[in-house]
Parts: C-alpha cells; structure tokens; sequence
C-alpha cells in the first residue's frame, strides 16, 4: 500500500477527533471538555468530508458544534459546581470502566481486522445533495423516517422547554 | 478511496470505546452526555463509512439518511437531557449523578 | 347316675363362690336378701356335698385314695414340654370331707344370722359383707377338698388364707385402751403372717416335688413307682427326696393348723366374730392342715423309718401338750376354746406322725361337730352377756368386748357366771359339746381320742408299720395322755365358771337366751357330736371301711384299731380326774368373785401359762424386732444412703446434660442453623441489594461487561482455538 495524501490527511483528521474525544474524557475542567467536544466534532466532521459526504459535514458543523455543543457550553455555565471543593470528576467505576473500554476496543479491532470487507469501487453521482432531499421525502424511500424524525424533534422541543421550566 | 475502510472501523470503535468509558466514569450528568454524543458520532462514522465504501455502488442512500436520522435524534437527545439536568440542578443543587440515587433499593 | 353327680363336683366350691359374687355385687344392700343367697349358696353346696359323700361311700372300694377317687378333669395348662392337668376328685377321704365341711357351714351360716344382730336396731353395719366373706371361705376349703392336685389345693389354700385375714379382722375399727391387747386389725395380720411362714415352706416342698416328679396331680405323684424314685433318690446326704418334700409340705400343716412353732395366731384370731371362730378356726381352715397330711399321707411313709414322721409326731404331740397347759389359765372363754383346738390338732398330727391314719381323720371329723358346737355355744354366751350389760347400761353395742368408759369384757368367764339357768339351751349343748371334747363315753371324743391313744399305745408295744419307732409311740402316748387331763380340767374349770353358780356380774344376771337361729345350730350339732362317735367304734369302724384301705394300696395294712380296755380304761380315768378336780376347785363352791383360786395355787407357773409361755414374747424379740431393725436398715440403706443419691444424681446429671446440650448443640446447631439461614438471607440480600445501586453507571458498566463476555463466547465459537488468537496477537 502506498501512502498517499489522503491516508495523511486522513490520520491527521482521526488524530484530531480522537485528541478531542480523549480530552473529552480526561479533562477535570468541564468547560474546557467542552470545547474539546467541538474538536472532535470538527475533527469528525473532516472525515465526513474525506468520505465525500460533504453535506453530511455540513449538517454535522452546523448542528452538533453549531447547536449541541453551545447549548452543552450554556448549560454548564448554568449548573456551575467547579469551584466547589468536594469536586470530583470521576466516580468508582473509573477503573472498572477502562478496562471495559480498552477490552471492547480490542475486541472490536480484532474484529474488524480480521474481516475481509467487501468493498465496492464507485464513485459518488454529482446530483447525491438532490438524490439525498429526494429520498428524504420520496413516499418509497425514507420520508416515514423523516417525519417521524420531525415529530420526534417537535416532542424533544416542547418537552426539554416543560422539564427545564421554572416553576 | 484509498484509505482502507478498515482505517474509518477503528477510529469509529476508539471513538466508541472513548465515549464508553466517559459514560461510565465520570460524575458530572453533562460530561456522561458528552460521552454519549461520543458515541453516537462513532456511530455516525461508521455508517458514512459503510455507505461510502459499499451502498455508494447501489446507488442507494440509506447510509447518509440513517446518518442524518442519527443526527436529528442526537440532538432532540441532547436537549431533552439538558433539561433534565437543569431540571435536577433546580431541585437538588447538584449534576453529581452519584448524588441522584433514589432508584436505589 | 353315680357318674352324673360325680361330673358334677366342680358346682361344690362354685356354688357358695357364687353366692360371694352376688352378694357383693348385687344385694350388699339388702340384708335378708343376703343372707338367703349365702344360705342357698351353701345349702346347695352341702345337698350335692352329702349326695357325693353316699356314693362315694357306696363305692368305697373303688375309690379309697390315693389311687381311687373319681376324676373330673377340669383343664389342662400346657408347660413347656409336659401339661399340667387341674381337675377335681371324689375319693373317699374327700367323701368324708364333704360330709362334715358343708354341714356344719351351714350350721354356722343359720346361727349367723342371730349372731350378727339381723332384725335388732343394733345390726352388724357389715351384715351382708360377712356373709359374702364366709360364703367365699366356704368355697376355698370345698374347693380344697376336691382338689385332685397341688395347684388348686394351694390356690383354694391362699383363698382360706384370705378369707381368715378379712374375718378376723371384721371389726378392724375395734380399738382396746389396753395397748397389750390386740386388736382384730393385727390379729389378722398376725394370722396371716403366720401361716404364710408355714406357707411359704409348703410352696418349697410343692416345688421340689414337681422338679422331682414333673407332675403335681395327686394320682401321679402317689403312684408306686414314683413314690419308689422320690424315696431312693437324694436330695443331699442321706436325706431323700420323699422326706424333704414331706417336712416342707408338713410346714404348711404347721402353719395352717397352729401347730408349735407357728401357733401363735390362733388364740388371738378370736378377735374375730365367734362364727368365724367356729367356722374357720375349729371346724374347717385349721382341719386343712390335717387333711393335707392325710392327703399325701404316701409321701410320708414312702421312706421307711423316716424322719419325717417322728417330726410329725413329735410336733403333734408337743402341741397338744403345750396348749393344753395355757388353756388352764385363761379367762377368755373363746381364748380356753382356742387352746383346745390347738390342742386337739396336735392330736389329729400326732396321730398322723404314728401312721394312725384312720384315727386322725375320725378325729378330725369329730372334732369339727364339737367344737364348733362348742365354739357357738359360747359365741351365744358372749351375745347373751353382752345384752345382759346393755341392758343394764344402756349403751348401744357394736360387737364383743368394745370398749367402753369400764371396757366391759363379755367375753371374761370372770364376768359370768349361773348362766345355765339364763340360757338353758345354750348351756346343756354346751355341755354336751364338753362332754364330747373330754372325750367321755358315749360321745365322739371318746371314740376318736380313745382310737388315737389306743394307737400310740400299740406303737409303743408292737412298733409301728412304716418303721416308726416305739419310742415314739411311747412319747405320743403319754403327752397326749397328759393333755387328755388337762383338757377334761380347763373344759370341766370353763363349765363351771360359766354356767355354775351365780352371776358374778350384772350383765350375767339379765342375759337371755339367744335367738332360735342361734339355738337350733347349737342343738343339731349337738345331736351330731352325740351320735357320730357310733360310726368309729372299733367294732364296726365306719371309717376305716371308707379310707382305711389306702395302705393295702400300698402293699401295706393299717391295723385295725382294736379295743384296747386298758387304754380305755386310763384314758377314762384321766378325764374323770380332769372333771373331778375342777369340780372340786371352781363346781363345789361356785366362785362369787371374779378371783381364780389356781393363782394363788400356782404363782409364778400360773403366770407363765397365762402368758402362754411367753411365746409371742419371744418370737417378738427374736424375730420381730430384728425383722424391722432390719427393713429399717434396708430402708435406710436403700432409699437414704442408695436411692436417693441416685435419684438425685440422675436427676441432676440429667439436668446437666440437657443444659450441656443446649450450650453445646441446641444453641451452636439448632440456634446456630435457624439463626444460619437467617443470616445467611440477610447477607445474600445485602450481598444482591449492592446490584441495586440506584446507579445508572452501575447498571451500564454491568450490562457493558456482559456484552463483552457474549462478544467473546461468540469470538470463541466462531474463531475456535486459543491460536487463532495467538496468531492474531503475534501478527
């Protein structure tokens, strides 16, 4: 296998969004996971882009860094305990729950390596955004979906406005 | 396509397992939700992945829907736990999950 | 017809044992319901009685024992390898006991009635029971006599024992100021102790016999061969079987019949009612001795020249010697009138020990008629005077010599006194029943004493058969010839104490005659103690037609007893003597006080016989008193020393050991276990309650693990061996 631009950049993206997840975890600091939280969306965001799925990219830059992480960001700025002295940031099962993490991942890499994987050389059509609005809403394809995803959002909306209200 | 689907598999179940072991290891409620949307960006990735590699040749699109529909539920996700976890900090003063016990026996 | 009523002999015991039966169960209440049953009970038992005794006569040669006796097999009791046959008998000798034995019950039973007070407002309380008791005595002796083996002798033989113990002490509320005197409650203890020595002997010759023979039935044991075995083989020594058995046997004799050394009980057994005294103590019970002798007469003279008899004659004859000579100083008349019967027992034994087989039996039968004439005659002295003194005093009565604020003794000849004028009938039966006890010519004695001395004489000049010597003869001859004049004295010093002179006593003075069912006994026996003598002359001797040919069963002969006139003669002379000097002393100048001449005659010998040899004084100290020292050591011993530690220590060990046990198992294990499982709960619930955190992380991490382990069974199953993973990790 030759090395290419794109496995560079490919391990450079993963690197990022694995550098973002691990701070994610590690940090003590919450705001400061947070915003390691957006670089691994960033990060993943890139690889979608490697993927060719550019619009996905897009969506993912607009709602997870754009609308998840910032409410995440506001919310901690709500419930501050930083300061707090009894502060702990891991509980009991840190240890317990490591070890889980890294047996799964060896498990799952074991898996995924020893697999052939058929793959298909193709390329991506140029109409794929319009093939994508299309099947959204194309009674034979995912529109169901769709709704469903679109009364789920309504339901998620009006019921985090109930529970997060004042009395 | 040069970088072997085998790569994005990893690096979907790092990020995965990463997400795991905030979920299960850390007190703070909005630091678990981190970790969950961890996970579900894994997720995301791998199904990317498989679309790419193998559905892109069909000419169908499930993969990125599903994405997307991974996406959207993500985020009502999101908001409906932080609001629970504004919700419990009204009533208790504290995000600590270990301080939210009452299932307990 | 002689076999149907022979079959019949079981109804004879059965007849007044059920008349005990329906008295105490059914008409205890009624008191002249009783007395009829009791009355029909041994009326019966004395028409079947006297029906057996004729034909048994009629076939006397069929049926003389020991070999005769007509069978009525009862049951058979089976014993290891062999049966033990129980059945009854009707020999002749057994004849002649059911002659004499129901007759004079029911003489007794109809004087009874009188004699317990039946119709006067001071009627015995235990009117009907007494009749039960003498009814149930009634079948014990029947049922001896017709016994045809050991057991149902000794079983009829306990029933008399029980019998004499309840009656003696009928009245065993009757308490004495005097503590020296005894009351009925111990008389009949001290009778029935008493015998049950001698009875107790009896048994242990019963049973050495059985081991010997293996049989108890009369037939077997007596038959020729048998009675050969017993008499060679040894029991240890030179002593044969035949004589140990025989003294053991004779013990029971010893005891029943008031024989020395275990005569002691008879005189105070007139504690009882007179009719008992007359019934069981004169005419019937104590006779039971003699007729076990009689009975197994050929055990006795199975050994040639035994020592059984000379023990035999020797006591007999030393008896008859020795309670003649008490009798002399007695005041009490039934106590003179016990002494007599001791006395003419020896008689009877003594005879036996000579082998005078015939004469001990006629004797015996005489012997019941007058005495117990004798005994009811002055059973209704004593009533008489007793209703003298009530009359006087005005107290109620409950039975003889109570006591009283003077304890008024009716039955003190002392107290009496020209009573043959009050009771004219009493008085002349009574001495006709004398006349016969002095053995005076015509009456019964005569001829049955006189048959006795005649016999011993005989021994002593020709030797008797079955090898007793002359000596003994000799010996029997002369006490018995002693006691012949002694007996005519105390009888001759009772009559004229009692019925000469005048009254010493107002009680005396009113008493009447008794009632006509107390007179007409007296009056019938007294016919009889007349007559019988006739049927024993030594011309037509009635009785050794009957019983008398038991020797020749044996190969041998029981001489007739021939007339001897000098026997006669002496024997006579001595009686006259005996009368003629106790006329002389108390009949010529009747006594007007209450002082016996012969006190002052006599001294201190006068108080040895009053205080009957110190006898009882004797076994007291020798045997009583060790006796008790001795239970109240055992007592001591056992129960302080012995079972009471042991009690005590089993009870506190087991006290010990359930506590022990409860430390040591009961709370550890049982405790332990109960409380265990408890426990045991508890902590798998603490232990499964830890799963229920209230976590949500807990519950992930778990459910993370579990999908680990289905990732690696699934891995495993479908990668296979360890290599596949080796290879995988080593690239």
């Amino acid at each position: 296998m030759t090395l290419s631009v794109s496995h560079v950049i490919f391990v450079v993206l993963s690197a990022t969004a694995l550098v973002g997840a691990l701070g994610v975890v590690l940090s003590r600091n919450l705001f400061r996971a947070a915003l390691f939280l957006v670089l691994s969306f960033v990060g993943v965001a890139g690889l979608y882009i490697l993927l060719e799925v550019e619009i996905l990219a897009m969506i993912q830059l607009l709602i997870y860094v754009g609308a998840i992480a910032i409410l995440i960001i506001f919310v901690i700025m709500v419930s501050r305990q930083l300061m707090s002295p009894q502060y702990r940031a891991w509980n009991q099962q840190r240890p317990g729950g490591a070890v889980v993490a890294v047996v799964l991942f060896a498990v799952l890499a074991f898996v995924l390596l020893s697999v052939t994987w058929p793959t298909a050389e193709a390329a991506v059509p140029q109409d794929a955004i319009a093939r994508l609005g299309r099947a959204l809403v194309a009674p034979d394809q995912f529109v169901l979906p769709f709704e469903v995803a679109s009364v789920l959002l309504l339901v998620a909306l009006v019921g985090a406005v109930v529970i997060a209200r004042e009395k | 396509m040069q970088v072997p689907l085998s790569w994005y598999l990893i690096v979907a179940a790092a990020l995965f397992c990463i997400g795991l072991y905030g979920v299960l290891s850390r007190r703070n409620a909005i630091a678990i939700l981190m970790g969950v949307e961890l996970m579900l960006n894994a997720v995301n990735v791998n199904l990317l992945a498989f679309w790419r590699y193998g559905e892109v040749a069909r000419g169908t699109l499930a993969g990125q829907v599903f994405a997307i529909i991974v996406i959207t539920v993500a985020a009502a996700e999101a908001a409906v736990g932080l609001a629970l976890v504004i919700a419990v900090y009204r009533a208790r003063r504290t995000v600590d999950v270990e301080e939210v016990e009452l299932m307990k026996l | 017809m002689t076999e149907f009523f022979f079959n019949l002999t079981w109804l004879i015991p059965l007849f007044p044992l059920a008349a005990f039966a329906l008295i105490v169960l059914w008409t205890n209440r009624n008191r002249l319901l009783s007395t009829w049953v009791a009355w029909i009970g041994i009326g019966l038992a004395w028409i079947l009685g006297w029906t057996l005794f004729f034909l048994s006569g009629r076939e006397a040669h069929s049926l003389t024992p020991p070999g005769g006796g007509h069978p009525v097999p009862l049951f058979s009791i089976p014993t290891g390898t062999t049966l033990l046959r129980l059945g009854f008998q009707v020999d002749t000798l057994t004849g002649l006991m059911l002659f004499m034995v129901p007759f004079v019950c029911l003489m007794i039973f109809i004087y009874s009635k009188g004699y317990m007070n039946y119709g006067r407002e001071d009627v015995d309380p235990r009117y009907s029971r007494f009749f039960a008791y003498i009814s149930l005595f009634a079948c014990g002796m029947l049922g001896l006599v017709v016994s045809d083996n050991f057991v149902t002798l000794l079983i009829f033989w306990e029933v008399m024992g029980l019998c004499s113990y309840l009656l003696i002490g009928f009245w065993f509320d009757k308490s004495y100021k005097d503590p020296k005197r005894i009351t009925p409650k111990q008389a009949g203890l001290k009778a029935f102790l008493t015998t049950r020595i001698g009875d107790a002997l009896m048994l242990a010759g019963m049973l050495l016999l059985y081991s010997q023979t293996g049989t108890l039935t009369f037939r077997e044991i007596f038959r020729e061969e048998t009675l050969h075995t017993l008499a060679t083989s040894y029991a240890w020594g030179q002593v044969p079987w035949a004589t140990l058995c025989a003294i053991l046997i004779f013990g029971g004799a010893v005891g029943k019949s008031a024989q020395f050394p275990l005569h002691v009980w008879l005189p105070d057994a007139m504690e009882g009612p007179t009719p008992v005294s007359a019934l069981i103590h004169a005419a019937t019970m104590v006779s039971a001795g003699v007729y076990l002798v009689a009975r197994t007469f050929p055990l006795f003279v199975a050994v040639e020249g035994g020592t059984q008899l000379a023990v035999v004659a020797f006591i007999g004859a030393f008896t008859a010697f020795l309670a003649s000579t008490i009798a002399v100083a007695q005041n009490d008349i039934k106590r003179v009138l016990a002494y007599s019967t001791i006395s003419q027992l020896g008689y009877m034994i003594a005879a036996l020990g000579l082998g005078a087989y015939v004469a001990a039996v006629f004797h015996l039968i005489t012997h019941a008629f007058f005495k117990a004439l004798l005994f009811l005659g002055s059973g209704s002295v004593i009533h008489g005077v007793e209703h003298g003194h009530h009359h006087t005093h005005h107290h109620p009565s409950e039975g003889e010599g109570h006591g009283d604020e003077r304890e008024f003794d009716a039955n003190d000849m002392m107290n009496m006194g020209g009573l043959l004028r009050r009771m004219p009938t009493t008085g002349w039966t009574f001495i006709i029943g004398a006349l016969a006890l002095t053995g005076i010519f015509p009456w019964a004695g005569f001829w049955s004493k006189d048959e006795i001395l005649a016999d011993a004489w005989r021994v002593f000049t020709h030797g008797g058969e079955f090898g007793v010597s002359m000596g003994w003869g000799f010996f029997v001859w002369l006490l018995l010839t002693a006691a012949a004049l002694l007996t005519a004295f105390y009888t001759g010093r009772q009559i004229f104490l009692t019925f000469a002179g005048r009254p010493r006593t107002e009680a005396a003075a009113h008493a009447p005659e008794s009632v006509p069912s107390m007179t007409w006994p007296l009056v019938i026996l007294a016919a009889f103690a007349t007559v019988l003598g006739l049927f024993g002359t030594p011309w037509a001797n009635r009785f050794y037609a009957l019983i008398g040919h038991q020797a020749e069963v044996m190969g041998r002969e029981i001489a007739h007893g021939e007339f001897n006139p000098t026997v006669a003669g002496i024997s006579t002379l001595v009686a006259l003597s005996g009368w003629l000097i106790a006329w002389l002393i108390y009949g010529r100048k009747p006594l007007l006080v209450p002082v016996d001449p012969l006190e002052k005659a006599l001294g201190p010998l006068y108080r040895w016989l009053k205080n009957k040899w110190y006898f009882d004084e004797l076994y007291m100290a020798l045997i009583i008193r060790p006796a008790i020292a001795l239970a109240r050591a055992c007592y001591t011993f056992d129960d302080k020393i012995v079972i009471d530690p042991i009690v005590d220590a089993v009870g506190r060990f087991g006290r010990w050991l359930s506590e022990w046990l409860k430390k040591a198992v009961d709370n550890p294990v049982v405790d332990g276990a109960v409380n265990g499982v408890g426990q045991v709960t508890a902590w798998l619930g603490e232990f499964m309650r830890a799963t229920q955190t209230g976590q949500v992380q807990n519950y992930l991490l778990v459910a993370a693990v579990t999908v680990l382990l289905l990732l690696a069974m699934f891995l495993i199953r479908t990668w296979g061996t360890w290599s596949v993973w080796l290879a995988f990790l080593t690239g």
